[in-house]
């Protein structure tokens, strides 16, 4: 393939892919985060004790966890038609991709904040504090670098992900790689779209090691 | 929101039985026929942590509550400031029923309470400042104000130049210094200890210790204090009570309570940390029954007037038989001095005779601890 024209094809299908990862990461991380707090501070004798809901939310979680992305995307094309308007294309394919992360971060969340001391809130609740102020000043605070690392990894599972919506005109890199570098027997567009993932996955996985790196203060020593 | 925890009928319940007895000090802390019960959860069984305490702590003092791990002292610390209720009774707090609170009210509360922890409980992701600024952040001081509050609390802690360190550069000794000035920041009346001092080595308990005492002084801060090493007790508690299977066992001023203990887990505890331990060769041989022919072991505790008197000179001579020292040590306690000694002399009906008549007129403070050869 001409350069220019694959330049072209690869600058397309990365603001493609990027726009989706931005939005459905986005809008994923903003319900995933507050379930992953509830999973994690909602068992028997926690903060927001209470056991039966926990076991809910942690069903749900794991069915949506537990059905493969593909199957998933071609499930819920009725609820993308509602949401989207349409069932195909970029926007059409950011609803499987949200759907799918919000339990994936849900589950990340939980685990980080799961790190936190119990010692602490203990001391937050010897202060005086509400609940409310424990979750933000004590629980998250303590686990940014945790939740930067889980968020990262949310980016770059999505990043794969993405290549999957192809499949409903989803377009983006991996949508890219199977039409052409695949379907057409094109190894040149095949390898370029392979080093443009990688080189957007080392970018994300690099941002958000220093970003937990500069939110940990735990083991710094002078 | 109407009802007022801290009515004066409810006030009224509790001072009769404080100021009915003139010579007692007004309470910080009264737990009144208190029990706690943890229901049964997966199979552990149910678990009374405690089974009805009674038991008062004095505004302005030092207390020290001892006892083993599992005696029950930490679930008692944490019904202070609620972070557990109560199964019955009534926790009060400077007059107020800790057990009724709602909510919001135990939130107010807590703030009257600081708490220091054995594992300082500092969030490793805010700067020694921060971490003091953060219980005035939850009660909702102004930025401007916390800035005012917080570098007098470093000073008083003595680091003022640590303000912008992280938790994890400091030392243990210094984390529990945060810990204290954070628990101050509030200004509260009341001051709990968890073991504050069990996870330091010897030296820097001794300077936590040496902050606790000036505070408490210079603040007229009450402290009540949790611990299962006698020492810390010794130390700074001017009052102590001992507790065991979720009872108060003993109680009274240190001082009394060390010299002279009554049960047998405060001896116990003590045991060693006197200097009265008796060397492990003798305390083999001795038997609780007479031995014909033999010595009789008695400890002598000196303390007040009988310290300052020579009476061991004058215990040979009334005697009239020759008195073995065994052990013997000059401490002090709870800033009094008082020395304990272990002698032996011979078992003879007349000289026992004499030796408890000499006791009686100098009101020496004596226990048998058995007989040997």
């Amino acid at each position: 393939m001409a350069p220019d024209m694959l330049l072209a094809l690869l600058w397309k299908a990365l603001v493609q892919t990027v726009q989706m990862v931005a939005v459905a990461g986005f809008i994923g991380t903003l319900i995933g985060l507050p379930i992953g707090v509830f999973l994690a501070t909602s068992g028997r004798g926690e903060l927001f004790a209470a056991p039966l809901v926990n076991r809910i939310v942690g069903l749900v979680v794991n069915a949506t966890r537990s059905t493969p992305f593909i199957i998933l995307v071609v499930a819920i094309i009725p609820f993308t038609r509602l949401i989207a308007g349409t069932s195909i294309g970029t926007n059409a394919a950011i609803v499987p991709l949200t759907i799918a992360t919000i339990p994936f971060v849900a589950r990340l969340i939980e685990a980080a904040i799961r790190e936190v001391d119990g010692g602490l809130i203990e001391a937050a609740r010897a202060m005086g504090a509400s609940r409310w102020q424990i979750v933000t000043k004590v629980l998250v605070a303590e686990a940014r670098p945790g939740i930067t690392l889980a968020l990262t990894l949310t980016l770059v599972s999505l990043i794969g992900y993405s290549a999957m919506v192809g499949a409903v005109g989803g377009g983006g890199l991996g949508d890219l790689g199977i039409r052409y570098g695949y379907q057409r027997f094109m190894p040149d567009v095949m390898l370029a779209v392979v080093v443009v993932l990688i080189l957007l996955v080392q970018a994300v996985q690099s941002a958000g090691d220093a970003l937990a790196r500069r939110f940990d203060k735990r083991g710094r020593k002078n | 929101m109407l009802s007022i925890p801290d009515t004066p009928s409810q006030a009224g319940d509790a001072v009769p039985d404080v100021s009915s007895i003139p010579s007692a000090p007004p309470a910080m802390v009264a737990f009144e026929r208190v029990t706690k019960r943890f229901a049964d959860r997966g199979g552990e069984g149910a678990f009374t942590a405690l089974a009805g305490i009674d038991y008062t702590v004095p505004k302005g003092a030092i207390t020290g509550i001892i006892g083993r791990s599992g005696a029950g002292k930490s679930t008692l610390i944490r019904l202070v400031n609620g972070l557990e209720r109560p199964t019955s009774g009534k926790v009060l707090v400077d007059g107020v029923d800790v057990g009724a609170l709602p909510e919001r009210g135990l939130r107010d509360l807590r703030r009257q309470v600081g708490m220091i922890f054995q594992h300082f409980n500092l969030l490793a992701s805010r700067t020694v400042f921060d971490n003091v600024a953060l219980p005035l952040e939850i009660a909702g001081v102004p930025a401007k104000v916390i800035r005012a509050r917080v570098a007098p609390l470093l000073d008083l802690v003595g680091l003022a130049d640590k303000a912008s360190r992280y938790p994890a550069e400091l030392s243990g000794g210094q984390k529990q210094r945060v810990g204290i000035a954070r628990a101050l920041a509030t200004e509260p009346k009341l001051l709990l200890s968890d073991e504050a001092t069990s996870a330091l080595d010897p030296e820097t308990t001794q300077s936590i210790l040496d902050l606790i005492r000036r505070i408490n002084r210079e603040l007229d801060l009450t402290v009540l204090l949790i611990t299962h090493e006698m020492e810390v007790v010794k130390a700074i508690a001017s009052e102590v009570a001992v507790i065991d299977k979720g009872l108060i066992v003993e109680a009274g001023r240190t001082f009394d309570v060390f010299t002279r203990p009554r049960h047998d887990t405060t001896r116990a505890l003590l045991s060693g940390l006197l200097g009265t331990k008796l060397p492990e060769a003798i305390a083999r041989r001795l038997r609780p029954e007479p031995v014909p022919g033999g010595r009789i072991y008695t400890r002598l505790t000196f303390f007040g007037a009988t310290a300052e008197q020579p009476l061991i000179a004058r215990l040979m001579s009334e005697l009239g038989a020759e008195v073995n020292i065994i052990t013997g040590t000059i401490d002090e306690i709870a800033g009094e001095p008082y020395g304990s000694l272990v002698v032996s002399y011979p078992a003879d009906p007349a000289i026992i005779a004499r030796a408890d008549a000499f006791y009686g007129e100098t009101g020496l403070f004596t226990e048998v601890l058995g007989h040997g050869a």
